[in-house]
């Protein structure tokens, strides 16, 4: 007879707990169905030199990182300085995306905030972003030597995120 | 002369129509009008995953304009609503779907309210069998009886007479 008196209890515990989980996800963050896939290929314009192309084919044999970005994303001009950081270690190369960007505008920031990318493509109408999911910029993700996306994480990388998830990830993929 | 006059204006008029017109930012149509339906069919059942609360149809966001001149190109191509679906999901994830597929990792959403109402109706009928049980069902003596209808019988004759 007293255990009726806990069904409420235990049906409210177990609806807290629900919402507890739902309430401390972010509800920005979407899992990307990309990740343990091939990067998708492309081949466009190099940011610095309009000639040259880039093509992530290139870049099979190394871990490899691609960093999603534009000019007139504050959150991006936020993240730079932590990649400007990641540069410097030399763990792996930094490949930006310029995504919907003017040339001009691109080339102004990098100039004023440093340039942590081996070079940049220029993704002028989105459609490279489209393939890779980018739905927000910045987007960086984590490519293996085989092409295999392992991990993607969109908004500004923080240092706290830089300890605890790229720079193992890229030991591990080394 | 005057007929001149008047024409110029009118001239000028339309054309200052036609510039506070183009002033407005147009979304671009399609040439096709069947195109354009199929586009708004499919991009209904799609989130923009930008704002999220809005269907890809209905959001004025960059990427949702990036995403209906793809999807316009994909139905040009002569794609299937169901390629044209794969395409989004493959980039976006069933996120981007308003219409989540019936799998494993959905079977609840799908199936949990009928798990909730079939467990309202089993308790509901729980409750009332109880209750129904709960109430002591006697029944009347032959003594009891005789005085109902003795008691019946009287008041029947009582108004009579009045």
């Amino acid at each position: 007879m007293k255990a009726k008196f806990l069904i409420p209890l235990i049906l409210f515990v177990i609806l807290v707990g629900f919402l507890a989980v739902g309430l401390n996800r972010d509800p920005q963050e979407i899992p990307s169905p990309l990740i343990g896939k091939q990067a998708p290929a492309f081949e466009i314009p190099q940011l610095a030199d309009p000639q040259k192309t880039f093509s992530p084919a290139s870049m099979k044999g190394r871990p490899w990182i691609l960093n999603v970005w534009a000019s007139w994303c504050v959150a991006c001009r936020e993240e730079h300085p932590v990649l400007v950081e990641l540069g410097k270690l030399q763990l792996a190369p930094i490949i930006g995306l310029d995504y919907k960007d003017k040339r001009d505008d691109a080339m102004t920031m990098l100039a004023r905030q440093g340039n942590p990318y081996l070079l940049s493509a220029f993704d002028a109408n989105g459609r490279v972003g489209i393939d890779y999911g980018v739905y927000g910029v910045p987007e960086t993700y984590v490519i293996d030597k085989t092409g295999v996306i392992r991990f993607k994480h969109i908004g500004p990388i923080t240092m706290e995120l830089l300890r605890k998830k790229i720079i193992p990830l890229l030991d591990e993929l080394k | 002369m005057l007929k001149k006059t008047l024409q110029s204006l009118l001239l000028t008029f339309i054309v200052l129509c036609s510039i506070s017109a183009s002033a407005k930012d147009a979304v671009p149509l399609a040439d096709d009008p069947v195109t354009e339906q199929r586009l708004i069919v499919i991009s209904e059942e799609m989130r923009c995953l930008v704002c999220q609360n809005e269907s890809l149809a209905g959001s004025r966001s960059d990427l949702a304009n990036d995403l209906r001149r793809e999807i316009r190109i994909l139905i040009n191509e002569g794609k299937t609503d169901e390629q044209i679906r794969n395409f989004m999901v493959e980039r976006y994830g069933d996120f981007v779907l308003y219409r989540p597929p019936v799998k494993p990792i959905t079977w609840l959403l799908w199936i949990g309210p009928f798990i909730i109402l079939l467990a309202g109706i089993i308790g509901l009928m729980v409750y009332l069998r109880r209750r129904n049980k709960a109430v002591p069902s006697t029944t009347l003596s032959e003594a009891d009886n005789r005085r109902i209808d003795e008691l019946l019988q009287d008041a029947k004759s009582s108004s009579i007479e009045k």
